[in-house]
């Protein structure tokens, strides 16, 4: 394999892995999150708004972490810096 | 690929360019200013007002009910810039209903220039209010080495607020973009009624944030050192 076909390949696989690895814990924190968030809201209906922003703001924080592995799956696939290198090192000769 | 609106380049002259970034944003300012300069001509205070000024003193009372719930008692005083900052956000996701549109803040640069913003705004807020000195103790509140950590959350943070709204407006724009190649007429449309939810979700996420953000510091700026005994 030149390395071309090996950075390409490479890239595809690790963003595919990126992305599956790091969507789980983030879906599993978030399950949680909000089952503990709703029965909380179901014991004590008055706190329902205070409950929300806290869970809206905790929810934010808990999915950045998915979304730093899209964008990192994105910048491999779109923009991948190796990959240009690569190229450029190609035609410059 | 396309993966910004920084890629559509109108005008060029040297190092400025005027991409779809710059002339969106421009708009929704424009949007904006012009709206609220026509509903603020003729406010009244009596009994029977017009319709467009009850929308906005609904939206003002809210947000500022809002920034009270945070726990920053003088809302007046940030009113300003959180509501702003807010209603921008709001405008420019929401307005991914109309076709050819593309959000400002699916560009990294958008989202960067807002949370720089707030990441100004913090301090600025804060020495305004309890003095430069009681600012800078926060950072070694409770104890002298926990300030390398204070600096290092300030910028992470900020880092983290460019990058989430970036995030999820460009995953929302790119996700309407493949599945027009793949299930071109009806399933595009639920997911972009979907992204409206995200764009208006993020949109409160990042004011929000930046409002717990300002009372976050101003809780530690107000607190008196506790002398260990």
């Amino acid at each position: 394999m030149d390395n071309i076909t090996f950075i390409g390949a490479i890239s595809v696989f690790s963003a595919a892995i990126c992305m599956a690895i790091g969507s789980v814990g983030p879906a599993l924190g978030e399950g949680r999150a909000v089952a503990s968030a709703l029965s909380s809201m179901a014991q004590q209906p008055d706190t329902a708004s205070s409950i929300t922003r806290t869970l809206f703001v905790g929810l934010a924080m808990i999915e950045s972490m998915a979304i730093y592995c899209f964008v990192v799956s994105m910048i491999l696939i779109f923009a991948n810096p190796f990959w240009n290198y690569v190229i450029s090192k190609a035609t410059g000769g | 690929m396309r993966i910004s609106p920084d890629g559509i380049i109108y005008a060029e002259h040297g190092i400025f360019k005027i991409n779809a970034t710059i002339a969106v944003t421009w708009f929704l300012m424009l949007i904006l200013v012009i709206g609220s300069k026509l509903i603020t001509r003729k406010l009244r205070t009596d009994i029977k007002i017009s319709r467009w000024q009850c929308i906005l003193e609904m939206i003002v009372t809210g947000i500022k009910k809002q920034i009270e719930e945070v726990g920053l008692t003088k809302a007046e005083n940030y009113i300003s810039f959180l509501g702003s900052l807010f209603l921008f956000l709001f405008l420019s996701n929401l307005l991914t209903i109309f076709p050819f549109y593309e959000p400002p803040t699916s560009s990294l640069s958008t989202t960067a220039a807002l949370a720089i913003c707030v990441f100004v705004a913090v301090p600025y807020f804060n020495i305004k209010e309890y003095g430069l000195a009681n600012y800078l103790k926060s950072f070694i509140k409770p104890v002298f080495f926990m300030l390398p950590f204070h600096i290092l959350s300030e910028f992470s943070r900020t880092l983290a607020l460019a990058v989430r709204l970036f995030g999820n407006m460009m995953s929302g724009v790119m996700l309407i973009a493949i599945l027009l190649t793949i299930t071109p007429f009806i399933f595009p449309v639920v997911m972009s009624v979907f992204g409206l939810l995200t764009g208006s979700v993020q949109a409160y996420i990042f004011s929000i944030l930046a409002t717990v953000f300002i009372a976050a510091a101003a809780h530690e700026s107000a607190t008196k050192h506790f002398k260990q005994p």
